[in-house]
């Protein structure tokens, strides 16, 4: 089950909506081993397409430095489907790297719904999970949306 | 002194969970050669046909090697490699 903050599934609804019709991508950091979504980073979609997604490689390279440094890892990675339902495509599961991450897809054609979804998925094997939103978390940690995220995003 | 080499989630199955280890080489095709030494298996996943694969990055410090020599990019001791495959789908 993934259990993630409203603050941060309303973010990466919001990025999604201004990226349609491109596919939009991103990923939540936590503490490695915690399982807990805090920290939200979008990430520029250098396919810059409506059917693929790719992060920016010098981006990603520099996000998952900072990562290392923190102790933290990729609680979620995060897309959109642009005209499709929300579940894994076949290249979503053959270049699916990071089996502790919760895979969340966020469907911006109405016609496919409006819930996210979220899978494992590990050696080519997908596992739809359930989603609990939550309105805060237990723990003392809360999730870190920095202002004007989305806009960074955009100029790096 | 040797060139450490930083594993992604995806291979540290084959380095004992290690996500980094250290290797020697003047470039980077004898590092992965020493890798797949160490560690069997990492040779196929990072690369094929001496290509690397498309979705598969090797930076050497901050450079893209596909920017550079590719395989053929020199390394020093103190440099540092980052193995880092593409999070990317459709
Ligand atoms: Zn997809």
């Amino acid at each position: 089950m993934l259990t993630i903050h409203f603050k941060l599934v309303e973010a990466m609804i919001a990025q999604a909506k201004q990226d349609h019709p491109i596919e939009t991508c991103g990923v939540i950091a936590g503490v490695e081993g915690s399982n807990l979504p805090l920290r939200f980073i979008p990430m520029i979609n250098a396919a810059a397409s409506e059917t693929f997604f790719e992060f920016a490689p010098k981006q990603h390279l520099q996000v998952w430095r900072k990562m290392d440094e923190n102790d933290e890892e990729p609680v979620v990675l995060y897309h959109s489907h642009t005209d499709s339902q929300a579940y894994p495509s076949r290249s979503d599961i053959e270049l699916a790297t990071e089996p502790q991450a919760h895979y969340v897809i966020i469907p911006t054609n109405p016609k496919y719904g409006d819930e996210i979804r979220s899978f494992r998925i590990v050696n080519g094997t997908v596992t739809e999970e359930r989603v609990q939103v939550v309105n805060e978390y237990k723990s003392l940690e809360q999730p870190i949306i920095e202002n004007g995220a989305l806009a960074a995003a955009e100029a790096v | 002194m040797s060139i450490t080499v930083n594993i992604p989630t995806i291979l540290r199955p084959l380095t004992q969970d290690q996500k980094r280890v250290e290797a020697t080489g003047s470039k980077v095709s004898e590092i992965i050669e020493q890798l797949e030494q160490q560690y069997a298996g990492i040779k196929e996943k990072v690369m094929a046909d001496d290509q690397v694969h498309r979705f598969i990055n090797i930076y050497v410090n901050d450079d893209d090697i596909r920017f550079t020599e590719g395989l053929e990019t020199a390394v020093k001791a103190g440099d540092s490699i980052t193995i880092l495959p593409s999070v990317a789908g459709g």
